[in-house]
């Protein structure tokens, strides 16, 4: 490996280990601090490695982990429901205006395209979902929103065009109907761009906080984002009544507020921060097709 | 007498063959893919729903709106709420914060994401895979816990930054108490998000590259600066070129999540992080103006529109390959 190794391949290495050192940094820095005692942050600050490794902050959240579990339910059901509906939605949708033989191709390509272009805006939608679909505080908030979007349907086109059309007219003359070619040839012969799909529509519903945010204050519904932005927003979060009413903690209990809330970032993005990158091949291929016109 | 019966009723029917036959012919084309129609049946319902009704908004602005009243029962109240919209500097600070912002995110982003693609376009198979892996984390976190790393670098007492400012002797910086500092760490944060997701683009398409050109190159003596400036940037031109369109087109729309989350919505740096899209947000949700969030949000939809028509028929003169539509 060395005998290759010119001088502007080490730059080229130091400079993209410089950069990916940035990029980890400040989620080191959280999950260092989350190992720290509030005495240790209170002296020395926010550090990688904490000055005596200490699992209390863990330990308290772990205590009563209710709001914590209820949040991950929570969250685990959008992102399920979500992205298995938004599949099928997204992808029967993509199919119909692949289809060269379809007689309403291009308005229906149309009117996805035009969606993409016009916004009705922020107020409007808002005040369809609470005052005429009356979803305030409901599950469906969090899901109906984001089930189909223009940009997803014409990656799925893309992918799709590439199927041989011969496929579908043979199994047409066997008698097929179209619900049937979709189920049992378009679906096992996707898989892979299934898979790219499933991992843009759960990276979604698993990051949202927005739909959270605008359509629900109950407890009963908050996802994980959102229950990171209160503990984010509100530095006493950890201290406050709120907390107590919760069941974060107990009364009168001593808490380490700064390592706590950076314990709660660990628990709650931590997860999804190792699954996702394992999935990332499907990422790339994802975006690099939706990069290409067509 | 069968017989004429059977003439004469051929004879009504093609009383007017044209009509006739073209709604029969709608009516069996319907049939015939009916199939298909119902496949994107559930799809087509949701995109009207969602991306198609509220278009109702475009009215919102016009209407003095009442929430006992509705929608359509409000009075109208003519162009008032832009009136009022315009004379506050709230909306010219949004505007101005948005194009400035998204215009530096365009070139810096741009810029580094394919230095980055050239890059990593010198490397073997695995360093790349490496590298692509780490720079590709940032993209797959939300902008909430992006606010917790950047809360845990400038926290104002316990921050990396301050505390790192400290040990050097100098004085710590109130971060989020001072606006002149976010223009550079917005950009930092919205660097940092993306660059993974740029870099990936660019050396997808690096890698699209007949290796025929640069044997030929090196043939002739060129070095790797030069093979990367001759031959590598102008065969990716286009893939720029339409990731910037894309970009223009959002240019009045801004990632909600990092002006929201990033600078935790803190008031006092709104002079430098307030972009139309928190504007129409904070105008809505923390002090119901129905009238000024619609009507800001007319005006961004409204010009965002024309925007992506501008920016296209520019490129579609210039160069028709790479226009959208």
């Amino acid at each position: 490996m060395n005998r290759n190794l010119s001088p502007g391949k080490t730059l080229i290495h130091l400079f993209l280990a410089a950069l990916c050192v940035a990029c980890l940094y400040p989620f080191l820095v959280i999950l260092g601090t989350s190992f720290q005692s509030q005495s240790d942050i209170l002296k020395h600050g926010y550090s990688i490695v904490p000055k005596a490794f200490t699992l209390t902050t863990y330990r308290m959240i772990m205590h009563d982990p209710g709001v914590l579990i209820h949040t991950y339910g929570v969250t685990i059901a959008t992102t399920v429901i979500g992205t298995a509906i938004g599949l099928w939605v997204t992808t029967s949708y993509a199919f119909a205006i692949s289809r060269k033989d379809y007689a309403y191709r291009s308005p229906l390509a149309f009117f996805v395209f035009f969606s993409m272009l016009f916004h009705g805006g922020m107020v409007a939608t808002y005040i369809m979902m609470v005052k005429w679909l009356g979803l305030k505080n409901s599950m469906l908030a969090l899901i109906l929103p984001y089930l189909i979007s223009g940009w997803f349907v014409l990656l799925m086109k893309g992918f799709l065009q590439t199927l041989p059309e011969a496929l579908f007219e043979s199994a047409k003359i066997d008698g097929a109907g179209e619900l049937y070619i979709f189920i049992r040839i378009v679906i096992p012969l996707s898989k892979p761009s299934l898979a790219t799909l499933a991992l843009f529509l759960s990276l979604q519903y698993w990051n949202d906080w927005w739909l959270t945010l605008l359509y629900s204050d109950r407890e009963s519904l908050m996802t994980l984002q959102y229950l990171l932005i209160r503990v984010l927003k509100n530095m006493e979060f950890l201290n406050s009544s709120e907390a107590i009413q919760y069941g974060l903690v107990k009364e009168g209990m001593e808490v380490p507020t700064l390592g706590a809330r950076m314990a709660m970032c660990v628990m709650a993005a931590g997860p999804m921060l190792v699954v996702f990158p394992l999935f990332q091949k499907y990422f790339v291929r994802g975006l690099t097709v939706g990069s290409v016109k067509g | 007498m069968n017989n004429v019966n059977l003439q004469v009723r051929r004879n009504v029917d093609s009383a007017s063959p044209a009509r006739l036959g073209a709604i029969g012919r709608r009516v069996r084309t319907f049939r015939k893919h009916i199939g298909l129609t119902l496949l994107a049946l559930p799809g087509l319902v949701l995109l009207f729903v969602f991306h198609y009704v509220p278009l109702f908004g475009l009215l919102l602005p016009f209407k003095n709106y009442r929430y006992d009243l509705g929608v359509w029962h409000s009075p109208w109240s003519g162009l008032a709420n832009f009136e009022f919209l315009f004379k506050g500097q709230t909306l010219i600070r949004a505007t101005r914060n948005t194009i400035s912002y998204n215009l530096v995110f365009i070139v810096l982003g741009t810029f580094l994401a394919v230095c980055v693609a050239l890059m990593l376009f010198e490397l073997g198979k695995r360093f790349v895979k490496l590298y692509q892996t780490i720079l590709f984390i940032p993209y797959f976190i939300s902008w909430v816990v992006a606010g917790f790393a950047f809360r845990a670098l400038f926290d104002m007492d316990y921050g990396v930054v301050n505390r790192l400012l400290v040990m050097l002797g100098r004085e710590p910086v109130l971060w989020y108490n001072d606006p002149k500092y976010w223009p550079y760490i917005l950009v930092a944060a919205a660097v940092w998000k993306g660059i993974g997701y740029g870099a990936v683009i660019y050396y997808a398409a690096l890698m699209g590259i007949d290796s025929e050109y640069y044997e030929a190159a090196r043939i002739d003596g060129a070095g790797k600066l030069r093979q990367a400036f001759s031959i590598s940037v102008p065969l990716i031109k286009p893939i720029i070129v339409m990731m910037v369109i894309l970009q223009i087109g959002k240019i009045f729309y801004s990632d909600f999540g990092l002006f929201y989350n990033v600078p935790l919505n803190s008031s006092l740096l709104y002079p430098a992080t307030d972009v139309i899209d928190t504007f129409v947000y904070r105008s809505l949700i923390d002090m119901g103006d129905i009238g000024m969030a619609s009507a800001a949000g007319l005006f961004q939809s409204v010009v965002g529109f024309v925007l992506v028509l501008i920016t296209n028929f520019i490129v579609k003169r210039t160069n028709e390959e790479n226009s959208l539509f």
